[in-house]
């Protein structure tokens, strides 16, 4: 079960309490993790990613494994421990501080 | 007894604020959407439960709210929570904050570019809505004003948005320029006499008008002066920051430009200036009387490097002739040490009788007039910083 964190405000849009669960058929990349996290909360659609370029939003940021990915390519393979489960896959909000 | 409920939104959340035609004591709800920029909130004219809401956020975009029961729930068209994703063949439903430009050859006129601060030219890049206006006849209806400028139309409740592409095909789009808040399509005026025939304003382009419900558009600009401009009195360029008009008389408008308050006595063909006495013509809102077609109200700000009131004073004026005469209204208002500012889509009528005038602050107050503006009182003190105001009167 691949585990997925989202920012606070994304959490409110989709009614979510806590951290995400999907299931991804085929190889875990970026792009399939987030095409399923989006098949489950619609609502969610543009919100990190473009509409239409599929880029993700310029003050958003990709986590896992305490690895900065928001620069890979979408379809670089995620890391064994997100697959299993073991770790989460992160959506950060950047520039947290006041 | 009839029933006034006014939406408010601010910086950080939506407010519902709801009260009897009395207007003394009223309700605070909220906030609603909490934590987000919330440009713009709603009500259908013809179905006041019918709610529509711009939600949006520098993070996580735009979003679009729609209530069906008042403001009590929300959800967003065609994606309510826990239901299907796709259609039964598969299809993904509708996305209800897609917003994108229309750059097909079939619109004739594919338009890429805008003149940016410095001059030179600039893609048209979507950022958000700041206006939506619900049709006066079908609750399904409703546009929405973006930034960059453009507008958009819903047929289906919000669910899904096209571009009414003759609007940044006209020839002109490359002479548009972003105002200081940015490059906005945020006044929708839609003549009730004649729903094809619809008004909006853009800053800094100006005013333009259709007559074929949004396909072709024309600049309605003469007689507008604006010394920033290399040609002050150029067809497009200038900073509209409000039209209005009173229902029964479409054909007679109102402006509050960066600087200068305007009429037109001929739909927009022409514009001459109004400001008369007023003690600075600079400001941002600008509404007229529900009952008196020549009753004007706009709120002077000191200047366009001062976004305050003259002298610390927060005065609404009134015109009872149409502009030019015009007179400080106070009673109520602070007046001393007061360095507010009252954003353009943050006043508002209601038609009760006795017309209520609405407007909220910067500083997170709404004030309420029942009386015309005689005198006003403060609904609300400490809210987020207000951006939109808008009033819903229903049994």
């Amino acid at each position: 079960m691949i585990r997925v964190v989202l920012p606070a405000h994304l959490r409110t849009l989709a009614a979510i309490q806590d951290e995400v669960t999907l299931q991804v058929k085929g190889k875990l990349t970026i792009k399939t993790l987030l095409d399923e996290l989006e098949g489950k909360y619609p609502m969610l659609r543009g919100t990190i990613r473009e509409h239409i370029t599929f880029k993700r939003r310029p003050f958003l940021r990709y986590f896992a494994c305490q690895e900065d990915l928001s620069h890979e390519s979408p379809d670089t393979p995620l890391p064994e421990a997100v697959v299993s489960g073991k770790e989460p896959f992160l959506v950060v909000g950047s520039v947290a501080g006041g | 007894m009839s029933q006034v409920r006014v939406l408010v939104g601010t910086k950080k959340g939506a407010f519902i604020l709801t009260s009897d035609g009395q207007r003394k004591k009223w309700n605070v709800d909220g906030p609603h959407f909490a934590g987000w920029e919330i440009y713009h909130i709603k009500g259908s004219p013809i179905d006041p439960k019918r709610i529509y809401v711009s939600q949006s956020s520098g993070w996580f975009g735009q979003i679009i709210q729609r209530s069906d029961d008042g403001g009590k729930t929300w959800h967003q068209p065609g994606t309510p929570a826990g239901s299907p994703t796709t259609t039964a063949d598969g299809t993904p439903l509708a996305e209800s904050n897609k917003f994108v430009y229309d750059t097909s050859d079939k619109t004739g006129k594919p338009l890429t570019t805008h003149q940016w601060y410095d001059g030179t030219q600039h893609p048209w890049e979507f950022k958000r809505i700041w206006h939506l206006e619900p049709s006066l006849t079908d609750p399904d209806l409703v546009y929405a004003g973006a930034e960059d400028a453009a507008m958009f139309v819903s047929k289906d409740g919000g669910k899904n948005w096209k571009e009414l592409a003759g609007l940044r095909g006209h020839n002109s789009g490359k002479q548009w320029m972003p105002g200081a808040g940015g490059m906005g399509l945020h006044t929708i005026l839609i003549d009730p006499k004649n729903p094809n025939r619809m008004f909006v304003a853009i800053s800094a382009a100006g005013a333009f008008r259709t007559e074929d419900a949004g396909k072709t558009w024309k600049p309605i600009n003469r007689g507008l002066k604006s010394q920033f401009m290399p040609d002050p009195e150029a067809e497009v360029g200038h900073c509209v920051h409000r039209i209005a008009f009173h229902p029964s008389k479409p054909d007679v408008l109102y402006m509050q430009k960066h600087w200068d308050i305007m009429r037109s006595d001929n739909s927009g063909d022409s514009w001459h200036k109004i400001s008369g006495n007023l003690p600075t013509d600079f400001g941002f809102p600008i509404e007229v009387h529900a009952h008196n077609p020549k009753t004007v109200y706009v709120v002077p700000i000191k200047s366009d490097s001062e976004h305050f009131p003259l002298e610390g004073k927060l005065r609404v004026y009134r015109s009872k002739t149409g502009g030019n005469e015009w007179e400080a209204l106070t009673k109520g208002l602070p007046q001393k040490d007061c360095y507010v500012n009252i954003l353009r889509d943050a006043s508002s009528i209601d038609t009760l009788d006795d017309c209520g005038i609405y407007f909220g602050t910067t500083g997170g107050q709404v004030y309420v007039s029942a009386n015309s503006g005689d005198s006003w009182e403060t609904i609300v003190h400490d809210l987020p910083a207000v951006l939109s105001v808008e009033t819903q009167v229903f049994k």
